[in-house]
């Protein structure tokens, strides 16, 4: 077991691990921090997707050794003062989900491409959305929501 | 191990065991935990008692059905059903139902959902029901309850009942000019009702709340990551379960060694029979006390892909044929008689169901009381499971379904919850179970592979003469032909599965569909016919008919002319009350065989529509989840064991196989309500079918059409997905 300090949603948390774990294992069970969902453990579904310094990283295939040297934000961080972010407001106005188990990672990965990407074509966001799966096959909101959200940043809405 | 073969057929599905009614003392411990208000119930509705001779095989439902309303002192309305939320979008659908009839906003309707505790006795969530039975069942609840609270406001004015109306939650007497709120009427009094089930209900073109696009309730807790899913929830001293695999199915164990295990900390391991398991203090020991098991197993011969369909067609279940599911005229009279003729065999391979959220358990004892929170489709199903497996009354057994990350017709089955109690209860303290994407992709059970034979005649101006039809194993549902054929033997052929099977989306009328609706496209092409045309000329139902010209006219059919690169297909059909007719563009590279569906126009009715943006949600992903069967989704296994339980093995639908995706919606609101989970999938697969033989003259009779590759025995694909 190894003691670590993560920068969790801007907060300084201390969690004892085996070097070794997961991030995702460690948000989840050891933080408390459901919001991160487990798919696959193998890096090909993204719902276990957050943000290492402000890019999409699949938290299954990520040790919480190599994690605590970044900032992490998860689902749980997006949220500031009782306000949705651009994707979550997106995703929430055009109804992009279903069973909803995958829209945490879905968002995440939005946001990671909309921060290098202010305004993605389709086919950009197709790209950069290839590795989640959305098994309820909500793929056309999704999209949506994603052109969606970089109006509302165009806008001036917070990220 | 679980080996046993699930029953494919959605009656066989629907055999559950035999509902119990809510004890005196659940009844207790239920006011105690709602405290004051109305509470409503009701002796027997006819709906239910028509139900439950088709739907339980005779089986008698309970005679007491209670308790499905609440209503506070604070105006809150609690609903209680033991349906359950996985991403179809009931918990808002039957909540618009019941403010429409109890005339309340929607806002200040709760559903609580399969809980075995709070709600009436449930026999699942399958078959596109809920809307058509639990929606007119809470509607007639509700517009009891609003009856009641009309009398009792009539008796505090000392008026006639039929003076006052309803609205807004409140009952108002407008000659008087005064109102009280459905809070007022009830605070302070713990009212129990018994009424009549003859209740007159809010016709569908006065709905103001119902049929309305109201958003997904508590759809902000899955933008912020809040909504708890079976997978998320804690409870305190929770320890983590893990479960060890045999190599391969109906294996025995040879040789096991557990020592090493034994020495992690914390580590208890669980050895009874077959089931070897083991608690750890969390998930990641879990996992290595599992690697650290030296097991070795006897895996016996099985039955793989290949020789598949031979196999299932030479392997009928005990007891031989199920006799004629349908016979007219005389087949082989008419074939005898047609002018032009087709024959041809379908496949359907084993898909699996792939629930983003794997099946996932949390159990915990107390007092001899076993409480489980876990994903399933039947949480009073699995209660019983729970019950059978622990030798403990249904009335010890709680199950607790958070809305999950959905099912598809694959978490009928209590498996993660038994494993989660079994170790909870050697561990004392509670446990949970997650499978592994790898567990779930093998110890799950698939949906059946199958295979279609069909022969049919029709005479050259068009007509249909003659349609006989063989299913092994695929199911029965949807079996039928919708198109007017005077000579036709049409038969289901229960057979022994080499893998597990069972419930799936649209089941059997996938296969169905894609068998005849694939036949129907040959039969248009032998008798020169445009297959629209062809269709519409042997068919009567109208509303089948509006569907096809919808879905047609939006697409552009007609106009639209097929090339070697790209190709339109059409196809439809009815089941579960739903109608769909389903118009594809695929385009095909000439170099890489690549197929790629670029457009769909699915036309729908399902008579009066509760949401009609729940209702498009569906439809969409129905299209796009019926991608994965018709081009590249099969599970691949040989002696036992599935060979492809990864996500990078098993290609799914992903953002890159979208196609334009339009839905053409027909609100029928003189008609009943009848569900939209499952149909809206069935036309996909033989419109795509259709499309790639008009632009290849290739017809693919085997689903997946286009899979990633061969299995060793077969030849290669033709074309890839």
């Amino acid at each position: 077991m190894g003691d670590f300090v993560l920068n969790v949603n801007g907060a300084h948390l201390r969690v004892s691990s085996p070097a070794e774990e997961t991030l995702l294992s460690v948000l989840r069970n050891r933080l408390n921090l459901t919001g991160t969902k487990y798919g696959c453990g193998e890096g090909q579904c993204g719902a276990c997707t957050v943000l290492l310094d402000g890019r999409a990283t699949r938290s299954c295939l990520v040790s919480v050794e190599s994690a605590a040297k970044t900032k992490i934000v998860t689902i749980e961080g997006l949220e500031q003062n009782g306000k949705l972010s651009a994707v979550q407001q997106a995703f929430l106005d055009e109804g992009a989900f279903q069973c909803g188990y995958c829209t945490s990672g879905m968002i995440l990965g939005a946001t990671s491409l909309l921060h290098e990407q202010q305004n993605p074509t389709e086919k950009q966001i197709v790209e950069a959305m290839e590795g989640h799966i959305c098994r309820c096959g909500t793929y056309p909101r999704i999209i949506e929501a994603v052109k969606r959200a970089s109006h509302l940043l165009a806008e001036g809405a917070s990220r | 191990m679980n080996h046993r073969v699930e029953p494919a057929t959605e009656i066989a599905q629907s055999i559950s065991p035999a509902p119990r009614g809510i004890s005196e003392l659940d009844r207790r411990d239920f006011l105690k935990v709602l405290g004051g208000g109305l509470l409503v119930c009701l002796t027997r509705t006819s709906s239910w008692a028509q139900e439950s001779g088709r739907a339980f095989g005779g089986n008698e439902l309970p005679k007491e059905l209670s308790a499905w309303l609440h209503i506070a002192a604070d105006g809150q309305v609690k609903v209680f059903t033991g349906k359950v939320e996985v991403g179809q979008n009931i918990r808002t659908s039957l909540a618009q139902l019941v403010a429409e009839e109890l005339k309340v906003s929607f806002e200040a309707i709760t559903m609580v959902m399969g809980d075995t505790d709070l709600a009436p006795w449930d026999m699942g969530t399958f078959g596109s029901r809920t809307t058509p039975t639990m929606g007119p069942q809470l509607r007639t609840m509700a517009a009891a309850a609003r009856q009641i609270l009309v009398e009792i406001a009539a008796q505090r004015w000392r008026v006639a009942p039929a003076t006052l109306t309803t609205a807004d939650g409140k009952v108002t007497d407008s000659q008087n000019a005064r109102s009280l709120a459905y809070g007022e009427l009830t605070r302070g009094e713990r009212l129990v009702k018994t009424v009549s089930s003859e209740e007159s209900l809010t016709p569908a073109p006065e709905w103001k709340i119902a049929g309305t696009p109201v958003p997904k309730a508590e759809g902000r807790d899955f933008v912020t990551g809040k909504h708890k899913y079976p997978s998320d929830i804690t409870r305190p001293e929770m320890m983590f379960g893990a479960v060890l695999r045999p190599d391969g199915f109906n294996a025995t164990l040879a040789s096991l060694d557990t020592r090493a295990a034994e020495r992690l900390p914390g580590v208890k391991l669980v050895h009874d029979g077959d089931f070897i398991g083991l608690v750890a203090p969390d998930a990641l020991v879990a996992q290595h006390g599992l690697s650290a098991i030296q097991a070795k197993w006897n895996v016996p011969a099985q039955p793989s892909n290949q020789g598949l369909f031979a196999y299932l067609k030479n392997n009928p279940e005990s007891g031989g044929d199920d006799g004629p599911q349908h016979v007219s005229g005389s087949v082989a009279q008419a074939m005898a008689g047609a002018d032009l003729k087709l024959k041809e065999q379908y496949t359907v391979a084993y898909i699996a169901h792939a629930p983003l959220e794997p099946r996932a358990a949390v159990a915990e004892w107390t007092d001899g009381k076993l409480t489980v929170w876990t994903g399933t489709q039947r949480p009073f199903g699995v209660r019983d499971e729970l019950a059978q497996a622990f030798h403990l009354s249904p009335a010890q057994v709680r199950v607790i379904q958070p809305d999950m990350g959905s099912g598809y017709g694959g978490k009928h089955t209590g498996e993660a919850a038994i494993e989660a109690a079994r170790l909870a209860k050697a561990a004392g303290k509670p446990v949970k179970v997650v499978w592994t994407r790898r567990e779930e992709f093998t110890w799950a059970y698939f949906r059946p592979a199958g295979l279609i034979e069909i022969k049919a005649g029709a005479r050259r101006d068009g007509t249909l003469v003659a349609w006989q039809y063989h299913n092994y194993n695929s199911g029965p549902a949807a079996i039928g032909t919708p198109y007017n054929v005077a000579n036709q033997l049409i038969q289901y052929h229960a057979v022994k599965s080499p893998l597990r099977q069972g419930s799936y989306r649209g089941l059997a009328s996938t296969a169905n569909h894609f068998a005849r609706e694939s036949h129907m496209d040959g039969m248009a092409h032998l008798v020169g016919m445009d297959p629209l045309e062809f269709r519409l000329k042997n068919l009567a139902d109208p509303r089948l008919q509006a569907v096809f010209q919808a879905a047609a006219t939006r697409f552009g059919w007609g106009r639209l002319k097929s090339t070697p690169e790209r190709g339109f297909g059409i196809a439809g059909g009815v089941d579960k009350g739903g109608y769909v007719a389903t118009c594809a563009e695929v385009e095909i590279d000439a170099a890489s065989k690549r197929v790629r569906v670029r457009r769909v126009v699915q036309a729908w009715e399902c008579g009066a529509i509760v949401n009609p943006d729940g209702l498009r949600n569906q439809l969409m992903g129905a299209i796009v989840q019926g991608i994965g069967g018709a081009l590249f989704e099969r599970i691949i296994f040989a002696n036992g064991r599935i060979l492809n339980p990864h996500f990078a093995q098993y290609r799914v639908p992903r953002f890159s196989d979208t196609p334009q995706v339009e839905i053409v919606l027909i609100d029928r609101k003189d008609l009943p309500s009848a569900g939209a989970g499952e149909t809206g999938l069935v036309g996909l697969a033989p419109a795509v079918g259709n499309a790639i033989f008009a632009a290849s003259g290739i017809r693919l009779p085997n689903m997946p059409m286009a899979p990633q590759s061969g299995v060793p025995g077969e030849p290669d694909p033709s074309f890839r997905g």
